[in-house]
């Protein structure tokens, strides 16, 4: 987005160089409680200290496996789950001194995974969307919802009075998008939002996403599984991994040259479209780590073909790579001063 | 243009029948439940509307005319062993019984249905207190609770509401409960809280339209159990006292004379039966046209 649309907005405070938000040391601790005293026997390490940006006007597109994190940061973000540590910051308002959880979730809204599941049976869908301007207080909230059922191409005429089951799951993802929309949000997390539509209706519904964003100057936080879809739609990609962030950077150069062996084979996972370029590296095998008791150091060692000692016994930091500066891994072979036997070659390299 | 029109007005009107309208019109497809309807609806206001039907007077007896068999001319279903007309005391009869057969459950309905939405939404600390509570009275049998209660009470008809409330209280909490745990967590009710709404909006929009459906197919079905349970009390005699018609207390008076005249002693229980069968075959029926994912 030009800085020109991003001025147009009278709810923006700090200027087009401020990020819309910006998420320290996001962590989240799932306690497993079991015996008779219902006593915390362990704990899941859901999200572990993530930090991240999402500048205005851009998408933040946030790959990786399941159970890596991805939904709960989602719902850390739009305040549905309690942060045990952290900050967020919205647009230079720190979320709960500076700015209410109630003022935030008017600025910020969320697209669900499962279509059916997020929108309420025994409501028509005109209600489902009127819901939120009407707890907010805002004007008109049918007439309103009416409108936003055009903007996502379903006329209001025909579905505004229907009900969930007699659409089809693109039919109600763009219901669940109105739904967000209609709160006249700044920010707009899709977790995984199309990961459930085959194929030619997500092209349709990406597609509407991308038309809406620019004429509502909108900001996306996208989370998904599908490289090829976050590949279109985002422009910087995110890769957790066990919780954390492995590597952040701007999506053609995470594209072009992944810097963290995670990244690189969850890549090498994506089937070739090129038939004399294809996929010689093997797949990642096995699951990930049970995150009640995550691996020392990188949390990737266990899986790692290039793991040393220094691995499992420091953890990396996030650090620049390659020649863009937004480009950021945690990986020892990265950091010269690691000890990993592969730091030097690849700093030259 | 003008059928353009028309097209569009008749898709926006068969758009916007509503969710009710629907189960009526599911529900008038099943011949069983509307039959059992209407053979309830008869017994209802057969009950309410007795003083206008020209019975005989359900408490008059006759020392001549005592336990006439079926179809004596002028009795048409004969006489209790007091010479009462059967007839007139069973439709009587049908007052007392379907008001306490039916408020109960209509109570505990409410009552059951608020504790379990509370428990089940709020969850953690509230959800065990109130839980666990419901758990104590499910160690006792339904029907020795009734009578533990209403002999505790003393007999009567509001001492046996009271007791029967109770008895349905805890199986509607529990009920509404686990019905509220489930919808609470689908993605709805989170983006109903991610639009802002504060908990009580959420609960009254989104949670009771799921939640009472279910919770109000059961109540039902529980109404035929209420019906023998409390037909039971009577029959115990901590219920209505005699000379009261009612069902289960004229099961009671007349068991004694089960081998004189069978036929007329088994009358009360014979619409005990048709009542609380009609009951649950309307619940059944109910619970398929409720259920708006076919």
């Amino acid at each position: 987005m030009s800085e020109t649309d991003t001025l147009r907005d009278n709810r923006d405070r700090g200027g087009p160089a401020q990020p819309l938000v910006l998420a320290q040391n996001l962590t989240k601790h799932f306690p497993i409680r079991s015996g008779l005293l219902n006593r915390q026997t362990a704990t899941v390490h859901a999200v572990d200290g993530v930090s991240f940006a999402v500048h205005k006007g851009e998408t933040l597109g946030i790959v990786g496996e399941s159970g890596c994190g991805k939904s709960t940061t989602a719902r850390l973000l739009i305040g549905l789950i309690e942060l045990d540590d952290g900050t967020i910051v919205f647009d230079g308002d720190a979320l709960g001194s500076a700015i209410s959880l109630r003022d935030m979730r008017k600025s910020v809204q969320m697209v669900f995974q499962d279509s059916y599941a997020s929108l309420n049976p025994r409501l028509t869908i005109e209600e489902t969307i009127a819901f939120g301007p009407k707890v907010q207080g805002l004007a008109d909230p049918l007439g309103r919802a009416r409108d936003l059922l055009g903007k996502v191409g379903l006329d209001p005429n025909r579905f505004a009075h229907r009900y969930p089951h007699e659409l089809s799951g693109g039919q109600r993802q763009r219901v669940n998008i109105a739904r967000a929309l209609a709160m006249s949000p700044r920010l707009v997390i899709l977790d995984e939002a199309v990961s459930a539509l085959d194929k030619s209706v997500e092209a349709q519904v990406l597609n509407l996403l991308c038309d809406l964003k620019d004429e509502f100057g909108l900001t996306y936080v996208f989370i998904s599984h599908d490289l090829n879809v976050v590949r279109f739609i985002s422009d910087r990609v995110l890769v957790m991994y066990l919780g954390e962030v492995v590597e952040v950077g701007p999506v053609e150069a995470i594209y072009g040259k992944q810097a963290h062996p995670y990244t690189a084979s969850l890549f090498s996972a994506m089937p070739s479209m090129d038939p004399d370029n294809r996929t010689m590296e093997p797949p990642l095998s096995g699951d990930p780590p049970n995150p009640v008791n995550p691996p020392s150091g990188c949390r990737f060692h266990t899986r790692c073909r290039f793991a040393e000692d220094v691995c499992s016994g420091a953890k990396p930091a996030l650090a620049t790579f390659g020649n863009h500066p937004d480009h950021l891994a945690a990986c020892h072979m990265h950091d010269p001063a690691s000890g990993h036997s592969l730091a030097g070659a690849e700093a030259s390299a | 243009m003008s059928t353009a029109i028309a097209l569009a007005a008749s898709a926006s009107t068969s758009g916007r029948r509503g969710y009710w309208s629907g189960v009526l019109k599911r529900f008038s497809r099943d011949p069983v439940a509307v039959g059992c309807t209407v053979i309830l609806l008869v017994l209802i206001l057969a009950a309410i509307f007795a003083p206008y039907l020209d019975l005989a007077d359900p408490y008059k007896g006759s020392m001549i005319k005592r336990l006439r068999p079926v179809g004596t001319e002028g009795l048409p279903l004969g006489t209790d062993e007091q010479g009462r007309d059967m007839l007139a005391r069973l439709i009587y009869g049908g007052r007392l019984t379907l008001y306490v057969g039916l408020m109960p459950v209509v109570f505990a309905f409410f009552i059951g249905a608020a504790l379990g939405v509370t428990a089940g939404y709020v969850g953690g600390f509230v959800n065990t207190v109130i839980m666990r509570v419901v758990d104590i009275f499910f160690a006792f049998p339904s029907v020795l609770l009734a009578i533990a209660i209403s002999g505790a009470l003393g007999a009567g008809i509001v001492n046996s509401l009271v007791s029967l409330t109770i008895v349905f209280i805890p199986p509607i909490t529990r009920v509404a409960e686990s019905v509220t745990s489930s919808v609470r967590s689908l993605d709805y009710i989170d983006a109903a809280k991610a639009s802002g709404g504060d908990a009580f909006t959420i609960v009254r929009v989104h949670v009771l339209g799921n939640v009472l459906g279910p919770v109000f197919v059961y109540a039902t079905s529980l109404t035929s159990v209420c019906m023998i349970l409390a037909a039971g009390l009577s029959f115990l005699g901590i219920g209505v006292k005699p000379p009261e018609p009612e069902w289960g207390l004229m099961l009671n008076t007349l068991r004694t004379a089960i081998y004189v005249n069978p036929v007329v002693a088994a009358l009360p229980g014979i619409m005990i039966f048709i009542t609380s069968l009609c009951l649950n075959l309307l619940s059944d029926g109910l619970r398929s046209a409720m259920n708006v994912r076919d």
